[in-house]
């Protein structure tokens, strides 16, 4: 596609920005707690919008246009149910024990409150997922640019194949992410993620704006789709009449309850951005303030996405599939849909077919089309500027929790005790340069999935879904032990993973879609296989803690003070306006939510 | 920590904002014709480039009012949290 000088020079301003702001952060780095908690300095909007910015990496971005045009607007309960009471219950309930605790991390957390073995379990496999989503977010972006041909004309001139362009994205991201942690650490992070949060208003707002005049507005998007498209909960009842094909008691439990609490309120990547605040309040705050931005996301990445499929195909001025070629671009535009083409197979060349012979979409392909297709050169530097942005702040999120989580909790807790503060710091920046070189590995083994949601949703379901049982029994029944948390957990990922194996999506073969044990029950669709695994995950976790812990000896209560809910004494915030107290914010946002579910119904 | 947010989100902003209404001044208009007619580049810079100067302004003002000191190394929290 045809970049010219200035969406050339927008990408380098964005690049001069995200180094320099490490620059005058150096001087402050002088502690471990600068380096992975920002010194606990940071204001609650800043922390707000880093909150949410951490998970807007490739996955969401892409992602969820890639729902929108595959699934509608049913696609933001993954907001409205999927973030939003999780995101509140965090702030007003979860964070005075994660921040008055004066842990570090979530790991150390589960330490303080249970025993060294359940935080070895939660930060080994911590460590270990936030590599991977490091990884997934830098393989979908040098996928990316290669789809969109952004870097073709730079490396004809330069007399490189065409397949360089993958290494050299990653390699870039890789040095620009990594020297930006090093210089500022966690406050660099952060800073990036809040520029990168305006960067994708700033590029997608536009994009979204023309979508709608083009097609006619809400209105004319209601025209073109069928009306399960565009009402969230209607056909819930039933999991054959709505394209989610879920029932409203998987979604409600399995996303809006297990799914979104397990991610929104144990996943150290989110948690870490309030830990980082100045206060307190302004900890409780933090996802509080997120949420509201978060409520309105849907119209900004899920949006586009329906635009796209709104749209009639002729007019479409389609992009490739990731590995096509131009001469197929008429064959694509007949059998695609919208904005999107079908996908390719990557030995044929052809166009992949369902079972019933119908075209299978590449809805991956949503997002990066829409830019191409109204955005004209100048904005389009913006829109893609905006993209890289959120890969590189995906990245990054990941790569700070990481950090923190491998000094903290394996290396000191494990490998070295005791060390001089200035050593863990040091430790730090290594962990920044390995964990950095490990997501490279990971993103070169990254596989392909068709809506790469889907996937991640399996690994939460895995990994986070009985953790949030832990975390609730231990935050608010004073007699679970640490023997009963480490049991329960083991057993609930063991749960998911049994669940996974006896269990398939209707239409899929055996194996990675699950039914590799054997296949004693079908569901209608692989994200109602996913949110029932998270509710087995979670539901077992939770048995089995209770019944450990009946039968193990509990911590003396004192002990305990400042880690369970009924032994700390209560926060009060009488004396700030309106807008600074938690619970006020707490029930502006769930009205907000409430209302935003009522009209699109 | 040292540095207000707002004043590398207000420059960035408005540099941007600039090169875009620049450009959507000098170029040829027949890259619109994707956009559906509008020279969005100047009117979507434009507001980019006020955006950026509110930014500016925010930042300057709340630096020139209260002078942040840097962080004490125990984390620069007021004692007692948990009020």
């Amino acid at each position: 596609m045809g970049l010219t000088s200035i969406d050339w020079v927008i990408m380098a301003v964005y690049a001069v920005f995200v180094l320099g702001i490490g620059v005058p952060l150096k001087r402050y780095m002088k502690t471990s707690t600068d380096f992975f908690l920002a010194g606990r300095s940071i204001p609650a909007w800043v922390c707000g919008l880093a909150f949410i910015s951490a998970n807007l990496g490739a996955q969401e971005v892409i992602g969820m246009g890639a729902s929108g045009a595959k699934y509608g607007i049913a696609t933001s309960h993954f907001y409205w149910i999927g973030a939003i009471p999780a995101m509140v219950f965090v702030g007003i309930f979860m964070m005075p024990f994660y921040y008055g605790s004066r842990a570090r991390s979530v790991p150390e957390y589960l330490r303080l409150r249970f025993d060294e073995k359940t935080r070895g379990l939660n930060a080994i496999s911590f460590a270990t997922m936030t590599i991977f989503s490091s990884g997934i977010s830098v393989y979908a972006m040098a996928k990316l640019m290669q789809t969109l041909h952004i870097l073709d004309s730079p490396l004809k001139k330069m007399g490189l194949p065409l397949s360089a362009g993958f290494h050299i994205s990653v390699i870039i991201s890789a040095i620009v992410v990594l020297v930006y942690i090093l210089l500022g650490g966690l406050v660099s992070a952060i800073y990036n993620e809040v520029l990168q949060f305006f960067l994708i208003v700033a590029g997608f707002l536009p994009l979204v704006l023309l979508g709608l005049k083009d097609v006619g507005g809400w209105s004319g998007i209601k025209q073109q789709l069928p009306t399960a498209y565009t009402h969230s909960w209607q056909g819930m009842s039933n999991p054959h009449t709505n394209p989610l094909g879920v029932e409203w008691f998987g979604l409600v439990m399995g996303l809006g309850f297990v799914s979104s609490f397990g991610y929104w309120c144990t996943d150290f990547l989110v948690v870490q951005r309030a830990m980082a605040a100045e206060s307190m309040s302004a900890a409780r705050r933090t996802p509080l303030i997120a949420a509201i931005p978060k409520m309105v996301f849907p119209f900004l990445v899920v949006l586009p996405g329906l635009i796209a499929i709104s749209l009639p195909a002729q007019r479409a001025s389609l992009l490739p599939s990731a590995h096509g070629t131009d001469t197929m671009k008429g064959e694509m535009a007949v059998s695609g849909q919208g904005l999107i083409p079908p996908k390719i197979n990557e030995t044929t060349g052809q166009p992949m077919l369902d079972a019933n012979g119908k075209p299978l979409l590449d809805y991956d392909l949503a997002v990066p089309n829409m830019l191409v297709h109204y955005l004209p050169t100048g904005l389009l530097g913006l829109g893609i500027t905006a993209l890289l942005a959120s890969f590189m702040s995906g990245m990054a999120g990941n790569v700070t929790a990481f950090n923190t989580v491998w000094t903290y909790d394996i290396y000191q807790a494990y490998i070295r005790k005791g060390a001089s503060d200035q050593h863990y710091l040091w430790v730090g920046r290594m962990a920044t340069v390995f964990g950095i070189a490990l997501s490279v590995a990971a993103a070169y083994a990254a596989t392909h999935f068709n809506n790469i949601m889907d996937f991640l949703q399996l690994v939460f379901a895995f990994v986070n879904a009985p953790l949030f049982a832990t975390f609730l029994l231990g935050m608010f029944w004073k007699r679970t032990t640490g023997h009963a948390a480490f049991g329960g957990l083991l057993s609930g990922t063991l749960a998911a993973a049994v669940h996974h194996g006896l269990t398939l999506p209707a239409g899929a073969v055996a194996g990675i879609k699950g039914g590799w044990l054997a296949t004693v029950h079908v569901y209608p669709s692989e994200m109602a296989q996913n949110f029932w695994t998270a509710i087995w995950a979670w539901s077992v976790c939770m048995v089995v803690t209770i019944l450990i812990s009946l039968v193990t000896q509990p911590r003396k209560e004192e002990e305990l003070v400042g880690l369970v809910y009924s032994l700390t004494p209560r926060i009060s915030e009488g004396h700030s306006p309106w807008y600074k107290r938690p619970e006020a914010l707490a029930i502006l946002v769930l009205v907000l939510a409430l209302i935003l579910n009522i009209i699109f119904w | 920590m040292g540095l207000d947010i707002r004043l590398p989100i207000g420059l960035l902003f408005s540099v941007i904002g600039l090169l875009l209404v620049g450009f959507g001044v000098f170029a040829d208009k027949v890259i619109y014709q994707r956009s559906l007619g509008l020279n969005v580049n100047l009117v979507w810079g434009a507001v980019l480039f006020v955006f950026g100067l509110i930014m500016l302004l925010l930042g300057r003002r709340s630096s020139a009012s209260h002078p942040r000191a840097g962080s004490s190394p125990d984390g620069g929290r007021p004692a007692g949290g948990q009020r």
